[in-house]
């Protein structure tokens, strides 16, 4: 069970609703990498959004995360219309994400790099820093005690000081869920975090992120690992080409002739995944 | 405070604190009697092109943020305290005014510099800086019409001294019965400031801050994800670098008592920049001992050069100038060469050197778990 954080985090109160895309395209160039794709993640689950290489799966989360302007269509998030905002201020609404091929602070301990999730909800300035008062370094000791919370969380079981890039490929995995986490988000993005993990390494993610839905966070599931997909996630979309081509529940996707036509090419001789 | 600290350690490590202390204190005396006054003169200097390194090591070491152009912010630092307290206005302002307005205008122009510029990366930020350097020093050079601003190439002089009152630092003065000459009033002034700016550096790198840059540094996209204001924060570093920038160069027209466009040219920028990366990038040590080795390197040579080729060969074949910079390109390729992370590098980068046992050992586990 995640311990609670001290700071004040985003209202986790409101509507059922707490991600609205409306009809958000994308282009680059001539190339159309979404087109009019609209859903809705309800507060609480897993949302899975699969599609073959190439969808705009990553180009939606780069959106919602604000390093990518939506050419068309806007989004909402706990109940605020986004358009055109900056990754921090997504961030402080109360969006993570890891990326599909990690970015962590490389040269940072694994320490160090849950403390930088702790940034938005902290407040310490130059002046804080200088003076060293009272105040910065209670703030500080808590930036440490919860970051060290958090590395046990998720699991890191190298020393704390261990370089970033120095940990095994499963753990900077979960470091960047940790760091994450660090934000206080609501809704946690996760970019193909299984990519690249053996078959242990997966089993071991798949509880994570059942415990961090557990402990109230929505998250957001892009997976290659189409297994990992239907036995994770409560809902899910299937992009193709940019569009939606299908959504709803694990069991009536994989047998929706849509997708089945979009993975294997042609009609189907049987159903995916099973 | 200082008693807690000192509490805090060892009895070996007070031993060395105040061992070091003492050291630093008699340094200008012992210099003074070794090797001339002279010398204590470029100790001083040493000490100025440190508080100038550890300003830029904020920008480049901490924020990686690539500035070709730090010594601009020394020049306006300069002249701020040139026109304020010199007869070229006929203006003398005392210093405690004239020092950090010096700072604060250099702040000002790291944040003006920034604001447009910071959104560019790498090479471009480089090309940027380096043309706002050039920038400054072409305009100090030419105000000198219509309106006689900076007296243009002829530069600023008879400047005023650093002096609080009556005590100036310009002239020698008795102290509990000690004569202490100028250079070395200038030197406990300059050794303060340094210790200052390095007190700052270190809290700042081990703050929230701090760990900002770094993250800014290591990735910028992935920093910007994680909630941090990324123009902001570059803003600050900035500021920072250009703050220490300012006020080193106020210290060094109060101390030099004259200043001329060309004190800040590109290659003083890429000297200070050379510094910070030969000395060990973000780490504080090897920022001042790239600064001293930058400084006192390049005048023992000046100064012995000349008389041991009079006395090896009988003449002398190499100008000693010439000499220096050859003899200085050969060091930097070297250092790169056998010490990239430079000479004292900060304790990351050298965990990054011994750590690769444990790579190699965890590759190896990921090739078993694959296997099985």
């Amino acid at each position: 069970m995640m311990p609670p954080a001290e700071s004040a985090t985003p209202a986790r109160s409101g509507g059922k609703n707490l991600l609205e895309l409306r009809e958000i395209g994308k282009n680059f160039g001539g190339l159309a990498a979404l087109t009019e794709v609209s859903l809705r993640i309800d507060r609480g689950e897993i949302y899975g959004l699969i599609g073959p290489n190439g969808a705009g799966k990553t180009t939606l989360f780069n959106i919602i995360s604000g390093l990518y302007q939506a050419d068309a269509g806007r989004f909402y998030f706990n109940e605020v219309a986004y358009e055109h905002c900056k990754p921090h201020v997504l961030a402080s609404a109360g969006i993570a994400r890891t990326f599909q091929n990690i970015r962590l602070f490389a040269n940072m301990t694994a320490l160090e790099n849950v403390m930088v999730g702790r940034h938005l909800r902290t407040r310490a300035g130059i002046w804080g820093a200088l003076t060293r008062s009272p105040a910065t370094r209670a703030e500080e000791r808590a930036i440490v005690a919860r970051a060290r919370e958090l590395l046990d969380y998720v699991g890191i079981t190298r020393p704390h000081q261990t370089l970033a890039k120095h940990l095994p490929y499963g753990e900077q995995r979960r470091l960047e869920i940790a760091r994450a986490l660090a934000t206080e988000p609501l809704l946690l993005a996760l970019d193909e975090p299984a990519a690249g993990m053996n078959a242990t390494e997966t089993a071991a993610l798949k509880s994570l992120i059942q415990t961090i839905r557990g402990d109230g966070v929505t998250v957001l599931l892009i997976e290659h690992d189409v297994k990992l997909v239907m036995d994770l996630c409560d809902r899910l979309a299937v992009l193709d080409y940019g569009r939606k081509i299908a959504e709803g529940e694990p069991t009536t996707v994989r047998t929706d002739p849509a997708v089945i036509t979009a993975y294997l090419g042609g009609p189907p001789p049987r159903e995916i995944g099973a | 405070m200082l008693r807690r600290l000192l509490d805090k350690l060892g009895h070996r490590s007070r031993l060395t604190l105040t061992l070091g202390a003492a050291l630093l204190l008699l340094l200008p005396f012992g210099v003074d009697l070794a090797l001339g006054r002279g010398w204590v003169r470029i100790t001083d200097f040493a000490l100025l092109y440190i508080m100038l390194a550890l300003g830029l090591n904020i920008v480049v070491g901490y924020a990686g943020l690539l500035d070709l152009g730090y010594i601009a912010f020394f020049a306006v630092g300069a002249y701020t305290y040139a026109l304020l307290g010199s007869p070229q206005f006929g203006l003398h302002w005392p210093v405690w005014l004239v020092l950090p307005l010096g700072a604060g205008l250099s702040c000002l122009f790291g944040i003006l510099l920034g604001a447009p510029t910071l959104r560019l990366r790498g090479d471009y930020l480089a090309i940027v800086t380096l043309g706002f350097g050039e920038i400054v020093r072409i305009f100090l050079n030419n105000l000198n019409g219509p309106v006689n601003i900076t007296n243009g190439p002829q530069g600023i002089s008879r400047i005023d001294p650093v002096a609080v009152g009556s005590f100036s630092l310009g002239s020698t003065q008795q102290l509990a019965g000690v004569a202490f000459p100028s250079v070395h009033l200038y030197y406990y002034l300059f050794l303060a400031c340094t210790l200052l700016v390095i007190l700052v550096s270190l809290r700042l790198e081990k703050s929230r801050i701090g760990r900002a840059w770094m993250a800014i540094r290591e990735d910028e996209v992935a920093a910007e994800a994680m909630g941090i204001n990324t123009r902001n924060i570059k803003l600050l570093a900035f500021a920072m670098g250009a703050t220490f920038g300012g006020l080193s160069g106020g210290l060094f027209a109060g101390f030099q008592g004259f200043v001329s466009p060309e004190s800040f040219g590109l290659m003083e920028s890429i000297m200070i920049l050379c510094m910070v990366v030969l000395g060990g990038m973000g780490n504080i040590g090897g920022v001042v001992l790239g600064g001293v080795l930058l400084v006192l390197l390049p005048e023992a040579l000046r100064h012995g050069a000349g008389p041991v080729q009079q006395l090896l060969f009988g003449k002398i074949f190499i100008d000693p100038e010439s000499l220096r910079m050859l003899l200085f390109g050969l060091a930097l390729i070297v250092v790169m060469l056998v010490r990239p992370a430079g000479l004292w590098p900060s304790g990351r980068r050298q965990r990054e050197l011994t750590a690769a046992d444990g790579v190699a050992q965890q590759e190896q586990e990921t090739v078993y778990d694959a296997s099985r």
